[in-house]
């Protein structure tokens, strides 16, 4: 298969199916909720509609979102952004995608999804040539903290971290069609932690990962935010219910000594990803 | 339990349902999103009979079928709140009974459907394929021209669409509560 094709099928599966992991947290929460009650049957009605979007091959949203590709290093010149917005056309017009990138300035359409910044690539250390695909629901949702923030009692401290991030929860309720994950970067600057942040979501819901003296505070605190995020009561939708969130990842950045920002990139229960090789 | 919702939806069926309902639409139901609000509210003539009727806060992705007929690949619901502004007017003036959408709207709205009986069901936000596929027909299409497709006034008949009663036509709003609770759980929470 030639690289373009690889990639056109890459679309195709991830705008039309869940990652393993995503789907199988799904299916766990749903059968935690107290059967006939509006969070069980939203979480009944994604998995009718993932199971058919996948047997379609159509979108499993409508807002196929923006597309963040992320290529290895070494296939810089295999992978080329030429190849890859190639694909993306071949990708919108079979339906993959839809016609979904606008000019911020004119409001006129790139029909086919392809103009300066669009898709976005990275070039990075990451295997193979992996695509993240994100609705603009879920990315209205996303935020930005600066502690200390007396508001919240928030201080430049984990807890402060905390706090922050559960306000976030508490704020986005169902509008960013939750069961949502959180991406998170603690620290970095503006920019750099909104891409680290994102870039959280990348990781499967159900990673192994060997805790050492370096990671032992941050999965101390993703498990705790998880916890206390689903004992909000906020639940699918934000109708009610026992998962608000199905995952939290949280990552962190130096910073300088002036600033301390919290970063979330909150992800609808679409988080639509998947790779191939180069 | 679920509830049949069979159009048209008299006001005795709608004001028995409470928030938290599940509910099945089957028969007619019209798309409606900002253009066609803001047409309303400018004194654009309705194209189609509301009357006991449902609106749906939705932009379909709908092709031609190379005929005269339009297919539907995609019509998941869109956020009501930019909504808010015009629809207690749109309930009073054209006697609809459902509104469809994600999100929730306004206490006007909620007040609105209190007094003319009408209720806001909640859409499953992200389920495009599905609720493509719960249209069983493109009726028609009013406003194509003048909006475009995506805002266009689509003519649906649906079988077994579902959704939850998320504000009732008796002030109940399942928003306002979840709100309300979470906002008391976090700050138990944040000692």
């Amino acid at each position: 298969m030639k690289t373009v094709d690889r990639i056109v099928k890459l679309i195709g599966d991830v705008s039309s199916s869940l990652p393993t992991d995503v789907l199988a947290s799904l299916k766990r929460v749903g059968r935690k909720e107290t059967k006939g009650s509006p969070a069980a049957v939203v979480i009944d009605t994604i998995l009718e509609n993932c199971a058919l979007a996948k047997k379609k091959r159509v979108p499993l949203c409508q807002d196929t979102g923006t597309l963040a590709f992320y290529v290895n290093e070494s296939l810089r010149r295999k992978v080329t952004p030429a190849v890859i917005k190639r694909a993306v056309a071949i990708a919108t017009e079979r339906g993959y995608l839809r016609k979904n990138c606008i000019d911020s300035v004119t409001g006129f359409s790139y029909d086919d999804n392809c103009t300066e910044g669009a898709p976005v690539i990275h070039y990075c250390e990451r295997e193979g040539v992996t695509l993240i695909l994100k609705g603009g629901g879920s990315e209205n949702m996303s935020r930005q903290y600066s502690l200390p923030d007396s508001s919240l009692g928030a201080g430049r401290d984990l807890e402060g971290v905390r706090k922050c991030i559960l306000d976030a929860v508490q704020k986005i309720q169902g509008y960013g069609c939750a069961p949502g994950i959180l991406g998170i970067c603690i620290g970095g600057d503006r920019a750099t932690a909104y891409e680290v942040a994102k870039e959280q979501l990348l990781r499967p819901l159900d990673e192994k990962v060997s805790v050492t003296s370096a990671n032992a505070a941050l999965l101390k605190l993703e498990k705790r935010i998880l916890k206390e995020a689903n004992s909000l009561g906020i639940g699918p939708m934000g109708l009610g219910g026992k998962t608000t969130l199905l995952g939290v990842k949280i990552a962190s950045r130096p910073r300088v000594p002036a600033s301390f920002f919290v970063t979330i990139a909150y992800m609808c229960w679409a988080c639509r990803r998947g790779s191939c090789e180069g | 339990m679920l509830r049949s919702l069979d159009f048209p939806f008299d006001e005795r069926t709608v004001r028995s349902l409470k928030a938290g309902d599940a509910v099945s639409i089957s028969g007619r139901i019209y798309t409606g999103r900002d253009k066609f609000h803001k047409y309303f509210a400018d004194g654009g003539r309705l194209p189609v009979d509301f009357k006991n009727g449902a609106l749906f806060h939705c932009g379909p992705v709908c092709v031609s079928d190379g005929k005269d007929g339009w297919r539907v690949v995609a019509a998941g619901p869109t956020t009501s709140v930019r909504e808010n502004p015009y629809e207690p007017a749109f309930i009073a003036a054209s006697g609809v009974r459902l509104i469809i959408g994600k999100g929730g709207m306004d206490a006007q709205t909620l007040a609105a459907c209190k007094k003319y009986g009408a209720v806001y069901i909640q859409a499953v936000g992200g389920a495009g394929a599905l609720y493509a596929a719960a249209v069983r027909k493109v009726a028609g299409v009013s406003l194509l021209k003048e909006f475009g497709a995506a805002e266009a006034v689509w003519h649906f008949d649906v079988e077994d669409f579902r959704g939850i009663v998320a504000m009732d036509s008796h002030g109940n709003s399942l928003f306002d509560k979840v709100q309300q609770t979470s906002a008391n759980l976090l700050s138990s929470l944040s000692t």
